[in-house]
């Protein structure tokens, strides 16, 4: 009954999406207020039948109802309850009902909290992030129904992919979804623009808290990501340049480079064919990395499903919803007319920069990760591109951007004076080139220089804050004041770009990491990046739907003991599948981690990593994140209460 | 200033921006780029040594041998596609679904006695998948026909043809 339930309003939630796409479109053409009104309606109601479906899903699958061919697949009746929920989502069909709900999320989203802006705009926005979704959504009702039944039923599932089964991955997909989903919302009032044949500063402002809350998700999705390779893989690294990372890269880069050129729009009005172009790129690139690699087109291990049936389909959607808003974009950008003019020394031209570089990166990305498929198609060649192609381009691009990170924030609009800001900025440039020097001694080219831009992007948000705030050059209490009264954007942008510079320190440091593959029998030692690392002994361990070896590793340093890391092999008789469960510790510093191998002749191989700063890496996107929400907390202010804007302005 | 040449300075910028984009892609598709090459086309014709690519096939029942290297462990197995073998040495730890007779794809170069060392080993986390590059060699090189359904169990290729390449090899 309620598998039924959820098809039910899965079907529903379809039929609210065409009249979601239709309806408040066509009102809008025509100016007909009724049908205009009618969006936010339509977009709650497409919200409430696919919540509705999915939580019929979830619900399913919490209670091990077999009878439904998606939980007897993807789940088992010993999980724990909670890898039964977040299992609804770790799978092809589950996803894009997931996705779909999303993206009807933001369109709810945009009903409830677009109250002040102008009706046809609202009604535009709305009916085009409908039509971008009714695609999906039929997909999901057609293609891949998650509420198929299964006569008779097994009398039990076949469990989640154990390397799925983990609370990190479990809260991944959600947060990773809303980043790319999010980018619809930018991409809808783009649309609308073009639509309407009009933007000015107000659309600016519009656009620039969706694009930065969709930005903080989709960072903060990146990382959990990269963490949980980082740690469940058990390979030690934390990005490899697989195809899905790239996927999830590539709209983060253009979706980096549209927060910034909306702040161009929305201060200057200028840029704004370019930002139209960049919000429907972001979200033609969400797009298609969610579907190209769901969807078995390029070679990942991440794919779910390779069913060319599938693939079809979601290439025609995908042609159709990317090809229909560049065709729009072409028809319709001449329309906009330019405006704004700035002198290239400004803080508009350093975004400029910021702008040209970013997506210079992301062409090269994207070219690095297309082009095996289209070697293979055009070329007949089988060939993969790796991560040295991808650390041999995409970093050089990065150090300038880093450098110019640090100085634009602190140039004026308009016109600016380039040696003033770097005036203010010679003791941070000082102790980046004394921390490139002395890493050059100890490392690489490459990661002498990445330590380098770390000190000097975190060094520069300090001198920016110090800078704003006055510091020793006006009592301490008036500087305290001055940072209290800081505008939330400005310093959510320091926040931003030092939490960049913590994750750059972080990485680089990974190059100054030991490893080592070692085979102990009990009782002997291993050294290793000056610890002592004292394979105890090896024992069984049972879980609740899995068989354990597990390894205790006393890890002592002179003498004294550290810690004992106790790195697992998991064997999930269910799925007949293996996995490594790594250990590390941590503090803050440097992590020790430990990874167990195959045992043989009364020993166990053990792989050992010493790697300093690697906690770096994820707090500092956690910075980033949190930057934005900063940044975020402004724009509400402003764009709900003018009147106090006004208030303080008088102050 | 004039309007024209800002719009020429940022034309410039962007110029910049692409050009070296294209630079720094070509001259790294040159030297980083792994092809995917099957064990008859290296009996066919050998990549330079000290050149980086990607090895396909299944790997041969019977053939895996863990050995260690000074302290560390590892493993020599032999990687075929029907018609050729090539042997594999890769020292440290193997896949969790690494198997004698299911897909593997390696990445390493040749060694001068004609072997392959292996820096890196990929089997993927699923009972019954073969690798795309893999099942495409196999196609090729003649022992799989798509249409007439998944492909055939590995022994019996080994069974079947590498006993012939050995020999074939072991005579020429």
């Amino acid at each position: 009954m309620i598998p039924e339930l959820g098809h039910f309003t899965l079907a529903l939630g379809v039929a609210f999406g065409f009249a979601q796409a239709f309806l408040p479109l066509w009102g809008a053409a025509r100016g007909d207020a009724r049908l205009m009104q009618a969006a936010p309606a339509l977009a709650l109601g497409q919200f409430l039948a696919l919540g509705t479906s999915f939580f019929c899903l979830a619900w399913s699958s919490a209670v091990s109802d077999f009878s439904v061919l998606n939980v007897a697949e993807n789940s088992n009746s010993l999980e724990p309850l909670i890898y039964k929920i977040t299992g609804s989502w770790g799978n092809h069909e589950g996803s894009i009902l997931f996705w779909c709900l999303i993206l009807s999320l933001c369109g709810a989203a945009v009903a409830a909290f677009g109250g002040n802006l102008p009706s046809s705009l609202r009604a535009r926005v709305i009916g085009v992030l409908g039509a971008a979704g009714v695609g999906f959504a039929l997909f999901a009702l057609l293609e891949s129904d998650p509420f198929l039944r299964l006569w008779p039923p097994p009398v039990d599932g076949r469990d989640l992919n154990p390397l799925l089964q983990d609370p990190g991955l479990a809260m991944h997909p959600p947060i990773l979804y809303t980043g790319y989903v999010g980018f619809a919302v930018p991409f809808a009032f783009a649309v609308a623009a073009l639509l309407e044949g009009r933007i000015d500063a107000a659309w600016g402002r519009w656009v620039r808290p969706w694009t930065l809350a969709a930005w903080c998700f989709l960072t903060g999705g990146i990382a959990l990501g990269s963490w949980w390779a980082y740690y469940e893989l058990g390979w030690g690294g934390f990005w490899f340049w697989d195809p899905v990372e790239n996927a999830s890269l590539l709209p983060w880069l253009t979706g980096t480079a549209l927060l910034h050129s909306a702040l161009v729009v929305e201060k200057r009005e200028a840029l704004k064919v370019w930002t139209v172009l960049l919000a429907i790129c972001t979200f033609s690139l969400s797009l298609s990395g969610t579907f190209l690699v769901r969807s078995g087109i390029l070679n990942s291990v991440h794919a779910f499903a390779n069913d060319p049936a599938r693939g079809v389909f979601i290439l025609v959607l995908l042609g159709l919803v990317v090809g229909g808003s560049l065709l729009l974009f072409g028809l319709r950008a001449p329309v906009l007319a330019a405006s704004g003019i700035f002198a290239p020394v400004s803080r508009e031209g350093a975004l400029v920069l910021n702008n040209i570089l970013l997506c210079s990166i992301a062409a090269v990305v994207l070219t690095g990760t297309t082009y095996p498929l289209f070697a293979d198609l055009l070329l007949g060649e089988k060939l993969s591109v790796g991560a040295p192609f991808f650390n041999a381009t995409v970093f050089p691009l990065a150090m300038p951007l880093f450098a110019a990170m640090a100085v634009g924030p602190m140039l004026s609009w308009k016109r600016a004076d380039l040696g003033a800001a770097l005036m203010k900025l010679w003791w941070a440039a000082l102790v980046a080139a004394v921390a490139g020097v002395v890493m050059a001694t100890r490392a690489a080219l490459l990661p002498a220089l990445a330590f380098a831009a770390a000190a000097w992007l975190i060094l520069g948000a300090l001198a920016d804050l110090i800078e704003r705030v006055r510091l020793f050059r006006i009592p301490l209490g008036a500087s305290a004041r001055r940072l209290m009264g800081l505008s939330r954007g400005s310093l959510g942008t320091t926040i931003a770009h030092a939490g960049l510079g913590v994750t750059i320190a972080g990485i680089a440091a990974m190059s100054l990491a030991h490893a080592a593959i070692v085979l102990l029998h009990p009782g002997e030692t291993a050294k290793l990046g000056g610890y002592d690392w004292q394979l105890v002994n090896v024992h069984d361990a049972d879980g609740p739907n899995y068989a354990a070896r597990v390894a205790t590793i006393r890890i002592s340093r002179d003498g004294r003991l550290v810690t004992v890391l106790a790195p697992e092999r998991r064997s999930f008789p269910v799925q007949q599948i293996t996995t490594t469960e790594a250990k590390i510790s941590t503090n803050g510093l440097r992590d020790l981690y430990a990874v167990l191998g195959e045992e043989r002749d009364g020993g166990a191989v053990l792989r050992l990593h010493v790697n300093p700063l690697a906690p770096w890496i994820w707090f500092g996107a956690l910075i980033m994140a949190v930057g934005g929400m900063v940044s975020l907390a402004d724009r509400r202010l402003r764009v709900g209460a003018p009147a106090r804007r006004a208030a303080v302005a008088a102050a | 200033m004039t309007r024209k040449h800002r719009r020429l300075i940022l034309v410039l910028a962007c110029g910049a921006g692409l050009g070296s984009a294209v630079a720094l892609t070509l001259s790294a598709f040159r030297d980083s780029v792994a092809f995917f090459v099957s064990p008859s086309e290296i009996a066919a014709k050998a990549p330079p040594a000290g050149r980086s690519f990607r090895l396909g096939g299944l790997v041969e029942a019977g053939s895996l041998h863990r050995t260690m290297d000074g302290a560390r462990p590892a493993a020599t197995f032999e990687v075929t596609d029907g018609h050729a073998t090539v042997s594999v040495h890769y020292i440290g730890i193997l896949p969790d679904l690494f198997r004698e007779g299911q897909g593997v794809v390696a990445l390493g170069t040749i060694a001068p006695d004609g072997s392959f060392r292996a820096n890196e080993v990929l089997a993927k986390h699923d009972e019954a998948y073969m690798p795309k590059e893999v099942a495409d060699a196999l196609k090729k090189s003649g022992h799989w026909n798509p249409a007439a359904g998944p492909p055939p169990p590995a022994a019996t290729w080994n069974d079947m043809t590498v006993t012939g390449a050995k020999q074939a090899k072991a005579g020429g």
